[in-house]
């Protein structure tokens, strides 16, 4: 990380690419600072892949400019580029052994001596035994090891990851998120990583660009998505967000007043994304894990201050660290609510009327012109 | 679990145990009744020839005294002494049309796999579309494509084709029919599809995204392929050469229909000793050499391809 050379970053300008008269990637500037662990996140088709594509060389754009530091490379082929892919199928060479595979890259640039470089990357990847194995011989996580050991010896200026851990089983994929994280630390590469898995962006990226339909809705750190979600697809493809359709009632002094079926919100004017103008529609949204809930008997007991609305508790279920609630209420149906298992109240069961409310610094506002489902997993990525 | 249905349990494998003792025996028997017709066709058309034939290379006599085994085992160096010219003669032969071959094969086998996009059905069409005219027939076809005077050997002339492969000692003056030349076209051209589909086949196995990885990792084009596609194509190379040499060594319809007296090959031998010299123990001694050096080339050559290491 101390011998940085100065502007290594990847710089993507004006660029797009489509096939026939679909498009794939809409015009696109995004810069990548080196040494960060960057993701593109998105559904499948999102573009994320072909944008990622672009950067190696392997599709060529159809309008814009690749940068490598100052350097234009849309042009060159991708053995002249220095950048490494681990692909999602890993593309491991059958034919050679685990050894030839990882020396591969260095044979190609003509270096002879390359047993050291290789034994410390197989070391480094843990698989020094297995130099003499054929790819079909290892396991799924360990060729996976075996494709990131490839790309990272030729100390690429950024190692592009497409869906490495895909085909990994949830445990293994775990494990490896927070291998890849240790070795982008260690080795201080510019990592850009493609993944559909939202909890696989948050975990490793130090900022995350969440695509949708060939564009970029929205980048940043982690927790700043997670947060602050500019439109409803964010809010909904990272985590689980519950948005509320409501009127703005009185928006001055950075206080925001909305009204929804009767109860009356508040939210900071700084955490709405758009402009909110009285007598206009606003989306409110609160995550899950900000609501508390009390039964109806004590409603008393909440403090002044909070949001609240009152529910009905359609549906638990306990995960074993919290209870996830499912609440109906004119306000917003099937309100998703988490609760820590603390201290379990055994009268919260469905059927039971409720109190939802929270503190009015955790609500966010979003435009309300937009689809309200956006982003909302239906049915399982297994892409 | 384990405590409330042991008991239960336990009675209970001791009244199917028969059953279970029955089915075995006949799955066994599956395999063995499924290997019968195969095994049964083999021994009347393969196996029985070849001990018939083992027989009359030993036998001495003649046709009308008829033949006797008298352990002549003198016939194999009698023939092969005699016949060594058209044995070198085949395997130089079969050798020239199976490189050949592969040379005109491989391009094209490596378009229809990579290339071919949505014409790639058709053009497999086309490769096995000769196989719908009778070998002699296309064979005959050769003889009037090479005709003295035609077209072909004209611009062959002209442009001083004929001159390289007179110098090689595959044409004489600007002949190309009865020359060594129009026996190796015909072979080359009569064995092609065999090339072609075994490579098609391979080829169209490795997957694009090792081309790309390989591409990624500092390997120009050329590398690729060196370094990546023709290794992993070497099982479609390996079949499609034994599919091409084999029957190439052995064939005497070329040399017959488009060659000469000094291009005979062991082929040509072996059916004028059967069907005209009508002496059979040297035709069926020629057979088996044939068959011997053939099969020590071929596990030879495998031994050195090594292709039982890929997957």
């Amino acid at each position: 990380m101390t011998d940085k050379k100065a502007g290594g970053d990847v710089r993507l300008t004006g660029i797009s690419k489509t096939y026939g008269s679909f498009t794939a990637v809409h015009p696109l500037d995004l810069t990548v600072p080196e040494g960060s662990f960057f993701a593109l996140l998105g559904a499948s088709g999102c573009g994320k892949t072909t944008t990622l594509r672009m950067i190696a060389g392997l599709e060529d754009p159809t309008t814009g400019s690749v940068f490598l530091g100052d350097k234009d490379v849309t042009d060159l082929p991708p053995y002249k580029r220095p950048v490494n892919t681990v692909f999602q199928s890993y593309a491991l060479f059958p034919h050679l052994t685990i050894y030839e595979n990882v020396a591969f890259g260095l044979r190609r640039r003509g270096i002879r001596s390359v047993k050291k470089q290789v034994d410390d990357m197989l070391e480094l990847v843990q698989l020094g035994d297995k130099a003499k194995h054929k790819p079909h011989q290892l396991s799924g996580g360990q060729q996976q090891r075996v494709a990131v050991a490839r790309a990272l010896i030729n100390h690429p200026q950024v190692l592009l990851l497409d869906e490495p851990l895909g085909a990994l089983d949830l445990k293994l994929r775990r494990q490896m998120q927070l291998e890849l994280k240790r070795i982008q630390t260690e080795v201080g590469i510019t990592f850009v990583h493609v993944t559909h898995d939202q909890e696989e962006a948050m975990t490793m990226a130090d900022t995350v660009a969440v695509m949708n339909g060939g564009r970029v809705e929205q980048l940043g750190a982690p927790s700043e998505l997670y947060e602050n979600p500019q439109t409803t697809f964010v809010a909904n493809f990272l985590g689980t967000s519950n948005l509320i359709e409501a009127e703005v009632a009185e928006a001055a002094g950075g206080q925001v007043v909305v009204t929804a079926a009767g109860a009356k919100l508040r939210l900071p004017a700084a955490r709405c994304a758009t402009q909110p103008r009285t007598g206009g529609k606003l989306l409110v949204g609160v995550r899950p894990e900000k609501i508390s809930l009390a039964h109806a008997d004590d409603a008393g007991d909440i403090a002044d201050g909070r949001n609240r609305f009152t529910g009905k508790i359609a549906d638990s279920s306990f995960i074993g660290v919290s209870t996830q609630f499912v609440i109906d209420s004119p306000v917003c149906p099937e309100l998703e609510v988490y609760v820590q298992n603390i201290e379990r109240d055994p009268r919260l069961v469905p059927g039971a009327e409720v109190v939802l409310h929270w503190n009015p610094e955790h609500t966010f506002g979003l435009d309300a012109a937009q689809d309200i489902d956006a982003g909302v997993e239906t049915v399982e990525e297994t892409a | 679990m384990t405590v409330t249905e042991a008991p239960p349990a336990s009675p209970a494998p001791a009244a199917p145990e028969p059953v279970l003792r029955k089915q075995p025996v006949r799955r066994k028997l599956v395999p063995y009744w499924l290997l019968l017709p195969g095994i049964l066709w083999l021994l009347v058309f393969f196996a029985l020839p070849m001990v018939y034939q083992a027989s009359t290379s030993v036998q001495t006599g003649s046709l009308e005294k008829g033949f006797q085994v008298t352990w002549h085992f003198q016939t194999y160096w009698d023939a092969l002494s005699e016949y060594y010219p058209q044995f070198l003669r085949s395997l130089l032969y079969a050798g020239t049309a199976t490189i050949l071959c592969l040379l005109l094969g491989y391009p094209l086998a490596y378009l229809i796999a990579f290339k071919a996009g949505r014409w790639r059905n058709l053009l497999l069409v086309l490769v096995i579309a000769p196989f719908f005219t009778s070998f002699l027939i296309r064979t005959l076809a050769w003889k009037t494509i090479l005709a003295d005077g035609g077209p072909v050997v004209d611009v062959l002339n002209t442009v001083g084709f004929l001159d390289v492969t007179g110098w090689l000692g595959m044409t004489e003056g600007n002949r190309v029919l009865a020359t060594p030349l129009a026996v190796v076209t015909g072979l080359t051209y009569n064995f092609l599809p065999f090339m072609i589909l075994p490579l098609y086949t391979s080829l169209e196995r490795i997957d694009p995204r090792l081309h790309e990885a390989a591409g990624d990792l500092y390997a120009r084009p050329s590398t690729v392929f060196r370094r990546v596609t023709f290794p992993l194509s070497m099982p479609g190379v390996v079949s499609g050469t034994l599919l091409t040499f084999i029957p190439a060594s052995g064939d005497y319809v070329n040399a017959e229909l488009l060659g000469s007296t000094d291009t005979r090959m062991v082929g040509n031998v072996i059916q004028s000793q059967f069907l005209r010299v009508l002496d059979y123990p040297t035709a069926a001694a020629l057979s088996f050499i044939l068959m011997a050096v053939v099969l020590i080339m071929v596990t030879v050559y495998i031994r050195r391809a090594g292709t039982e290491d890929l997957v």
